[in-house]
């Protein structure tokens, strides 16, 4: 190696890359992830004395109704989330939950049982990622990812509706090309394309050693409904199934303001997968009597979702955050993506934007989200087991049924399947609650008294 | 009775009391939805410390020390308040202290709006 490569390679490794008063951030994807970053990124600033711009680009536009503002997602924001996101000043306008969830109605093939939040209180939001499916142009609500880019506007953060083309590494920072917008050098480009292949490209060809993250296809469906129907029928419980069907690990139907999300986790779900679900008789006992469910369906779509977070989703100058990083599994990506935007933000502003910062300060959160993700593997593992055996779903029905008399922290076994369901706690904390021996002996001893009736 | 909400959290009404001055708490209130005003009881009388509005939190100090509510907070008209759990919001600093920062500058503002208080 000669003098001058080895010397090179030694400016690059120390160099000081940091944000500095005047520095340019350039998020492409205004997501929640892309909305989390810059958001608490111009926060984190303001409280150290810095000037920065941050411009997000963002070809879709989230006011408008259907595919162009959709976002392909169940529309959850979780228990833990909404505490946060309150703690930290957003608190969710009316126009924006399209319903608030009080309770979840799990449904087993023995049967089915409500479950109340926690306090008595409204503490899941369901919403729309976009304005909803076509038709809702003239409706008064507002999009999720709408609201957040408001935020963002507020705070001084420039939007730029523009899809961008290239990312061009030089040696004082990176040029976004966009189309129909002139090129711009930033200090910081911040990814937030979601699982968009094109976009994770542009990543992957400044970034070679990016791997991106594995996925699975998932199924997620609107059902058009009357509010009263919706009222009656769902109310403002999340109904969440664990029927013993191929591919399906876990179905959901969550009431919003006159649509039913339906969404279907599992392994390569398809149209044969879905008719099995919507034809099981748990399912169509949710819906009015004799309506043919396919009839009520307003658009579908069969999005891919996160199940092995990206490799080297960093390098000088560059970050990825939301799904584009890592995901949590199955359950509420959009509390990911703040936990993600916001490592990434105060890494970015207290600590620097080279790679190494990033590796040492980011990366062990995106670390602790796949651990985290690996023992949920285990406990879908475990869900999928009781899935498939009629008397251990009698034996949980059972259980449930029992922890509803009691109070609160009694309400073990139910804690634990709220949480597993609503994504509110990390997997750790649930498998922790389930190593309880008193949830298993109560568990046991209510199906061994289903063997007997 | 149900009651389809677009906001979260617990719906008091007009009067209604949340904390009681003088009890144990545990938790944390973010307002989501109306006004709340925060009332000092002493010797059968009251006065009224505050009056609160959206995204403003009330019961802070019950995070910090064991001590009971110093202050009563009733519902003005109609309020929508969500509670945060001291437990999970510990659990979630430790993971990510910046959270405890808007939480530091609010009660550093209430400080120092009582010190301009007690200079007039």
């Amino acid at each position: 190696m000669g003098d001058n490569t080895f010397a090179k390679l030694v400016n690059a490794s120390t160099r000081n890359l940091e944000i500095t008063d005047g520095s340019n951030i350039a998020v492409i994807g205004g997501g929640p992830a892309g909305s989390f970053f810059s958001y608490f990124a111009i926060d984190f600033a303001r409280i150290i004395d810095l000037n920065i711009n941050i411009d997000i680009i963002e070809p879709k536009y989230f006011d408008k109704a259907g595919p162009t503002g959709c976002n392909h997602c169940g529309g959850i924001i979780s228990e833990t989330l909404v505490q946060n996101l309150s703690a930290e000043g957003i608190v969710l306008p009316s126009r924006v939950i399209r319903r608030g969830i009080e309770s979840y109605t799990i449904h087993l093939e023995t049967g089915s049982a409500v479950i109340e939040t926690p306090l008595n209180e409204q503490r899941i939001a369901s919403v729309f990622r976009g304005l909803g499916p076509k038709g809702e142009e003239n409706s008064n609500f507002e999009s999720f990812d709408g609201y957040l880019l408001s935020l963002c506007k507020e705070k001084g953060i420039n939007l730029i509706n523009a899809r961008v083309k290239e990312l061009e590494r030089h040696e004082d920072g990176i040029v976004v090309k966009c189309t129909g917008v002139p090129d711009k050098k930033y200090d910081l480009v911040v990814g937030s394309v979601g699982l968009n292949p094109g976009a994770l490209s542009l990543f992957k060809n400044i970034n070679p050693s990016y791997i991106i993250p594995k996925t699975t296809k998932t199924h997620i469906c609107e059902f058009y409904m009357a509010d009263t129907d919706i009222d009656k029928y769902f109310g403002n419980s999340m109904h969440v199934f664990l029927l013993n069907l191929p591919n399906i690990k876990f179905g959901a139907l969550i009431p919003k303001s006159n649509y039913v999300t339906m969404v279907l986790l599992g392994d390569q779900i398809d149209s044969k997968v879905v008719d099995s679900f919507l034809g099981s008789k748990e399912v169509k006992g949710c819906f009015p009597k004799n309506v043919e469910l396919k009839t009520l369906m307003h658009c579908h779509c069969f999005p891919a979702i996160n199940i092995e977070g990206a490799k080297s989703a960093y390098d000088d100058r560059i970050i990825l955050i939301g799904d584009s990083a890592t995901s949590k599994l199955y359950k509420n990506g959009i509390g990911a993506a703040y936990i993600t935007s916001k490592a990434a933000a105060r890494t970015a502003i207290f600590q620097g934007i080279s790679k190494n910062d990033f590796q040492n300060h980011y990366q062990k959160i995106c670390k602790k989200l796949e651990t985290d993700n690996n023992i949920g593997k285990f406990i879908f593992g475990v869900t999928s087991f009781i899935q498939k055996s009629e008397l251990l779903k009698k034996g949980l029905h059972a259980t449930i049924l029992d922890e509803q008399n009691k109070i609160n922290d009694k309400r073990r076994l139910s804690s634990i399947l709220w949480d597993t369901f609503t994504g509110s706690a990390p997997y750790s904390s649930i498998l922790q609650r389930g190593l309880d021996p008193r949830v298993g002996a109560s568990f046991i001893w209510n199906t061994i008294k289903q063997t007997f009736t | 009775m149900f009651r389809r909400n677009n906001t979260l959290g617990h719906l008091y009404k007009d009067g209604e009391i949340i904390i009681k001055q003088g009890t144990p708490g545990n938790c944390l209130y973010v307002i989501q939805k109306g006004t709340v005003e925060v009332i000092k009881e002493n010797d059968g009388g009251e006065i009224k410390v505050a009056e609160l509005n959206e995204k403003d939190f009330f019961g802070e100090m019950a995070l910090f020390e064991k001590d009971l509510r110093s202050c009563t907070v009733k519902a003005k008209g109609n309020a929508t308040v969500l509670t945060l759990d001291k437990r999970s919001l510990y659990k979630t600093i430790q993971n990510d202290p910046s959270l405890a920062f808007r939480l530091l500058e609010k009660m550093s503002n209430r400080l120092r709006e009582t010190d301009q208080k007690l200079a007039y």
